[in-house]
C-alpha cells in the first residue's frame, strides 16, 4: 500500500477551500495550516500563464524529516503516510529545517505538526477533508499499489510532476500540469 | 454642518458582554489549540443540517460538533444540488462567524451622556419598546409607508412581512440595484423571464462558456464553480473577456485583454460577425425571435475593425471567438454575470449578452440556459397586507418603470428631505446589510441617514452601519436558529433547513423572533400567529409532503420536476413573455419607454492623465465585507491589495508589497493605506483591489483599518436611467504616500 495524492492545475481556482476543510477537521490553530495554496504567474501582459497548486507534505517515500528526528517522533507510518508522535517529539525543530517543501510548523503545544493526508478519515473510508471539500473536486487520492484508485488513474491519463524532485525525497504528491 | 446623529464607535458594552465574549473565545481557543483527536472523532453522531448564509447561494450542508458538543466543522449536503456535498471556503469558514468574539452580543439604543452620544446596553423589551413608538408615532405624521426596509439574508423576509404588516412595501435589496438589476430587466426585456438564482446556467453540459468580467473562481459561486470545473474536464472552451488576468482566464482558451468600459463595443461586433458570417442559429432565429432584421441593420458598420479602435482587441480574436461560440450552439452561454453595476449603460450591455445568447439560440436549450422550477410552499395563514398609498416610485414620477424590484439607492434619495418632496422616509430597518460598503456615494448615504428619525440595525457584528444606529438588535448567526426554508429555483425543485446547532450565544436572537415580538407592540400579531417558528416550519413542510422532523434528518429533500421540460423543444412553438411572445432581438418594451431598442455603445470616460480605471472584484475566501473579521478566513486573506501593472509601478517607483494611499477623482483618499501588488496580471490603465476590506470601526478587532475600501473611493455614481443601477466602474484612482491630512494631524 502506497498513499499518493495528485493536484490537477488546471482546475484548481487557488480558492484555499482545503485549507480551512484542513483547519477545521484538524484543529489546527489560527494562524497555522497544514496545506496551502501556491499561485505562480508567469510571463508578460497579456501573454501570461497562472499555475495554482494546493500544497502540503508531500508524504516522501525519502523523508529527510524521519531521517533527522532524533526521537522517532517522525515516523513512516500505514500506506508510506510520514506522521508526527506529538508525546515523543520535543520540538527541536530539525524535521522542520530538513524539510525542502516547508510543510512542517511548530504546534504552539510544544511538538512539530503537519499533514497526515487526514488519515483518520481514511481509515474509516473517507477521503482526506481536503479532498472532500475541493468545490472543482481537482484533488485525487488513494493507494497507489491500487490500479483503480481514483490517483492511480489520473496518474494514468494525465501528465504530471512532482515538486522539487533533485531533493531526491521520493514525493508522492503529484501535480497534474 | 453638524450631524444630528454622531457616528458611535460600539465601545459602550457593559461587562457583562465583554465576559460573555471573553469565554466563547476561550472555547474557540481550546477548540483549535487542542492537539488532534482524529481517530477519536465519531465522523457521524452530532449532526445537524444548516443552510449557509455566508454568502446568497445558501449551500445547504451539515454542522458537526466534537465531542465536547461544541460546534467543529461544516460541511456539504451530497444531496444539494447548490453545493453537491462540498462548501466553498467561506462555508466551511462557518464557524469563524459562530466564534467571532467581536459579534454583536446584547441590543444597543443610542443615548446622551454629558453631551456626547454613546450606546447602553438595553434590554429586548426596551428595545421593541423604543423601536414600537419610533413607527407609531411616524405612521401616525407621515403614514406607515415611510418605513423602509434595506435588507439582504435570510432574516429579512420576517421583517419583510412586519412591514407589509404594517402598511409597506418599500422593500429593497441593495443586490437588485448596486448588483445583478440591470442584467434581469435586460433578460426579461429579451426573453420575457429573469435570470434569477442560482442562474439558471447550464455550465456542467456547455461546450463553450463566455464570461464577460465574471471571474467565476475568485467569485465563488459554488455550484457555477463546480461546473465550471467539470466543463474544462469535459473539454469545454472558455472565453474570459476581462482587463485583468483573472483565475477564469487562466483557464479559459481565449483570453480577451479588453480595454475597460468598452465592452459593448466588442459585443456588439460580435454580434455583427455572427449575422454577416451567418454563424447564428438560423433555425432558432427563424422560429423565435423578433427584429433580426433591424438588428442586422443595427450592426451593419459595427465590424470587429470598428470595434479594435475602441477595445484595443485585435479583429482576428473577435472573428474567431465568434466562431468559437457559433461552433459551440446551442450548448453555449454569454454568462449573465451577477455584479453588473458598472458604467450606467448596463442594462443595455447586458441586452447584447441577451440578444448573443438568442442569435445562438442557446436560451432553454441544453449546454445554455435551463428551466429552472422550484416548488410552491404556501405561507402560514396571515390577513391580508394593507394597501400602501404610497412607494418609493412616487419620488421618481415616469422613472424606472422597468425596475421590477425597489431600489435600495432609491429608497437613500428619497430619504433626503430637500430632494424629493413626493415620498420621504424617516425610518429604516436594516438587515444583514453594511450599507456604508453596499451604496456607493458614502456624503448622500450619510445625508439620507442623517434625515430619519429612526434606523434600526439588525447585524450579527458590528459592522460601520449599526454605529449610526438609534437601536442595534444582535442577531444570532445563522449556526444558531431556524429560518424560513430555503426554496430556490433549479433543475429539480428542492427545499432545504436551517436549524440551530447550538443555543443562540450572549443575548442574541433570531430574526423571526425580533420581528414577532415587535408585531406584539405594533398591534399586529394576527400576522404572526404561529406559537413557535418550529409548529409553523413543520406545517409549511406537512403542505409539500415533508415534516420537520424528516427534514431534520435529511436536510435536503428534492421533489422531482412538474414537466419534462429542463429544455424546450426547439421545433415547437413557444410563447416567450413578452409583448411579441418572441425573443425580442429588438425591445418593444424598451422602444415603447423611449429607450433605445437595440443596444447602442457610447464612449465612457476616460482616467485623467496620472489616474487609472479603478476596478474591483471579489476573492473566493470572502464575502463582500462580511467576512473580513472571520478568524479562519482572515488566516487566508487578512488584507486586499492595490494591483499594479509593473509598468506604472515602475513610473511612479512604487515598489511591491509598499503601502501608499489611493486617492479618487474627487479628492477623496482611503481611510487606510493598501498594500502594492506589482503584478502583470492587471492592465496599465486600471488599478485592481478586492472588494470588501478597509474597515473603519476598530470593534471589528481583525478587520479594523485591513487594506483599503473601494467603496469610499466611488463617489461617483452613473445611473442607469432605464432601472436605477449604480454604475461603480467610473472611478479612477491616483497613488499617494501619505495619508489624510486630518488623520496624519491626529
Amino acid at each position: 500500500m502506497r498513499y499518493a495524492m495528485a493536484v490537477d492545475t488546471k482546475k484548481c481556482v487557488g480558492c484555499s477551500d482545503c485549507v480551512v476543510a484542513c483547519q477545521t477537521e484538524n484543529n489546527v490553530p489560527i494562524g497555522y495550516c497544514r496545506d496551502w495554496v501556491v499561485e505562480v504567474t508567469d510571463g508578460t501582459y497579456p501573454q501570461l500563464e497562472i499555475e495554482i497548486r494546493s500544497e502540503r507534505c508531500n508524504q516522501c517515500d525519502n523523508a529527510p524529516c524521519v531521517r533527522c528526528c532524533p526521537t522517532g517522533a517522525s515516523h513512516y507510518s500505514d500506506g508510506g503516510i510520514v506522521l508526527v508522535t506529538p508525546n515523543k517529539c520535543i520540538g527541536c525543530g530539525a524535521c522542520i529545517t530538513s524539510c525542502p517543501y516547508d510543510a512542517r510548523y511548530p504546534h504552539p503545544e510544544g511538538y512539530v505538526d503537519k499533514c497526515t493526508f487526514c488519515i483518520h478519515r481514511v481509515k474509516k473510508g473517507l477521503e482526506p477533508a481536503c479532498v472532500s471539500a475541493c468545490p472543482t473536486k481537482c484533488m485525487y487520492f488513494g493507494d497507489l499499489d491500487d490500479p483503480k484508485s481514483p490517483v492511480s488513474e489520473i496518474l494514468k491519463v494525465r501528465k504530471y510532476k512532482t515538486l522539487i524532485p533533485e531533493a531526491g525525497t521520493k514525493p508522492q504528491l503529484y501535480f497534474l500540469i | 454642518m453638524t450631524s444630528r446623529r454622531d457616528f458611535i464607535r460600539i465601545s459602550g458594552l457593559g461587562m457583562g458582554g465583554l465576559a460573555v465574549s471573553a469565554s466563547s473565545y476561550a472555547v474557540y481557543k481550546k477548540l483549535s489549540s487542542s492537539p488532534p483527536k482524529g481517530p477519536e472523532l465519531s465522523l457521524d453522531t452530532m449532526r445537524t443540517p444548516t443552510v449557509c448564509e455566508i454568502c446568497f447561494w445558501k449551500c445547504a450542508g451539515w454542522v458537526y460538533k466534537n465531542e465536547e458538543g461544541k460546534i467543529w466543522k461544516v460541511v456539504g449536503n451530497d444531496d444539494d444540488q447548490h453545493s453537491n456535498g462540498r462548501f466553498c471556503p467561506r462555508g466551511t469558514g462557518g464557524p469563524g462567524m459562530y466564534y467571532d468574539e467581536d459579534r454583536l452580543k446584547t441590543p444597543l439604543i443610542r443615548t446622551e451622556e454629558r453631551g456626547k452620544q454613546v450606546f447602553r446596553e438595553a434590554s429586548w423589551d426596551e428595545a421593541f419598546d423604543y423601536i414600537a413608538e419610533k413607527m407609531k408615532s411616524i405612521a401616525v405624521e407621515h403614514g406607515p409607508e415611510c418605513t423602509a426596509l434595506l435588507t439582504h439574508g435570510s432574516g429579512g423576509k420576517y421583517f419583510g412581512s412586519l412591514l407589509k404588516a404594517f402598511g409597506s412595501n418599500n422593500i429593497a435589496a441593495p443586490s437588485y440595484a448596486q448588483c445583478r438589476g440591470p442584467r434581469e430587466v435586460a433578460y426579461h426585456m429579451t426573453f420575457g423571464e429573469g435570470v434569477g438564482s442560482p442562474e439558471r446556467i447550464d455550465i456542467r453540459d456547455t461546450r463553450c462558456l463566455v464570461l464577460i468580467g465574471t471571474h467565476l473562481g475568485e467569485n465563488m459561486h459554488n455550484g457555477q464553480v463546480q461546473e465550471m470545473s467539470d466543463a474544462i474536464d469535459k473539454g469545454a472552451s472558455i472565453i474570459t473577456v476581462d482587463p485583468r488576468y483573472s483565475i477564469a482566464a487562466s483557464k479559459s482558451k481565449y483570453w480577451l485583454p479588453i480595454k475597460p468600459a468598452t465592452d459593448l463595443a466588442l459585443l456588439l461586433s460580435w454580434i455583427h460577425v455572427l449575422i454577416y458570417e451567418e454563424r447564428y442559429n438560423k433555425e432558432y432565429v427563424e422560429k423565435h425571435t423578433y427584429g433580426f432584421e433591424q438588428l442586422k441593420a443595427h450592426v451593419k458598420n459595427m465590424t470587429p475593425e470598428w470595434a479594435y479602435g475602441i477595445t484595443t482587441l485585435e479583429p482576428e480574436l473577435i472573428r474567431k471567438t465568434a466562431r468559437e461560440m457559433s461552433d459551440a450552439a446551442p450548448a453555449v452561454i454569454v454568462n449573465p454575470g451577477r455584479h453588473v453595476t458598472w458604467y450606467g449603460d448596463d442594462t443595455q450591455r447586458s441586452r447584447a449578452m441577451a440578444i448573443i445568447n438568442g442569435l445562438l439560440g442557446s436560451w432553454g436549450q441544453r449546454g445554455g440556459f435551463y428551466n429552472p422550477e422550484t416548488i410552491a410552499i404556501p405561507e402560514w395563514p396571515h390577513p391580508p397586507y394593507p394597501e400602501p398609498q404610497r412607494s418609493w416610485r412616487d419620488a421618481y414620477p415616469g422613472k424606472y418603470n422597468l425596475a421590477y424590484e425597489t431600489i435600495a439607492s432609491g429608497i437613500c434619495d428619497a430619504t433626503i428631505p430637500d430632494v424629493n418632496g413626493g415620498c420621504n422616509f424617516k425610518a429604516w430597518i436594516v438587515n444583514g446589510t453594511n450599507l456604508i460598503k453596499t451604496i456607493p456615494d458614502t456624503p448622500n448615504l450619510l445625508k439620507a441617514i442623517q434625515a430619519l428619525e429612526l434606523l434600526v440595525v439588525i447585524d450579527t457584528m458590528p459592522m460601520a452601519i449599526t454605529g449610526w444606529a438609534d437601536v442595534v438588535l444582535p442577531e444570532c448567526t445563522y449556526l444558531e436558529r431556524y429560518d424560513s426554508i430555503r426554496n430556490s429555483p433549479h433543475r429539480k425543485p428542492a427545499i432545504a433547513l436551517r436549524m440551530p446547532a447550538s443555543d443562540p450565544l450572549n443575548n442574541t436572537k433570531p430574526a423571526y423572533w425580533m420581528a414577532k415580538e415587535l408585531s406584539k407592540r405594533l398591534g399586529l400579531e394576527d400576522y404572526f400567529s404561529w406559537n413557535s417558528i418550529e409548529e409553523m416550519l413543520d406545517w409549511q413542510l406537512k403542505q409539500v409532503g415533508s415534516s420537520l422532523e424528516e427534514m431534520q434528518r435529511i436536510g435536503v429533500k428534492t421533489f422531482e420536476r412538474s414537466y419534462n421540460d429542463l429544455y424546450f423543444d426547439k421545433n415547437m412553438n413557444f410563447e416567450f413573455n413578452t409583448n411579441t411572445g418572441k425573443v425580442e432581438l429588438y425591445s418593444t418594451e424598451l422602444a415603447a419607454e423611449g429607450f433605445d431598442p437595440m443596444p447602442v455603445y457610447t464612449p465612457h470616460e476616460e482616467p485623467p492623465a496620472g489616474f487609472y480605471r479603478l476596478n474591483y472584484g471579489r476573492a473566493p475566501m470572502h464575502t463582500f465585507g462580511r467576512t473580513a473579521n472571520n478568524a479562519l478566513l482572515k488566516d487566508l486573506m487578512e488584507e486586499n491589495t492595490a494591483w499594479i501593472n509593473p509598468k506604472v509601478a515602475g513610473e511612479w517607483e512604487i515598489e511591491n508589497g509598499q503601502y501608499i494611499w489611493l486617492e479618487n477623482q474627487d479628492g477623496v483618499r482611503s481611510s487606510f493605506p493598501i498594500q502594492v501588488r506589482i503584478t502583470e496580471r492587471t492592465r496599465w490603465d486600471s488599478v485592481y483591489m478586492v472588494h470588501g476590506f478597509g474597515h473603519t470601526n476598530d470593534k471589528l478587532s481583525r478587520a479594523y483599518g485591513k487594506g483599503a475600501s473601494d467603496s469610499e473611493l466611488i463617489t461617483k455614481v452613473h445611473v442607469d436611467p432605464i432601472m436605477g443601477g449604480t454604475g461603480m466602474r467610473g472611478n479612477f484612482v491616483t497613488f499617494k504616500f501619505e495619508p489624510k491630512e486630518e488623520e496624519a494631524e491626529s
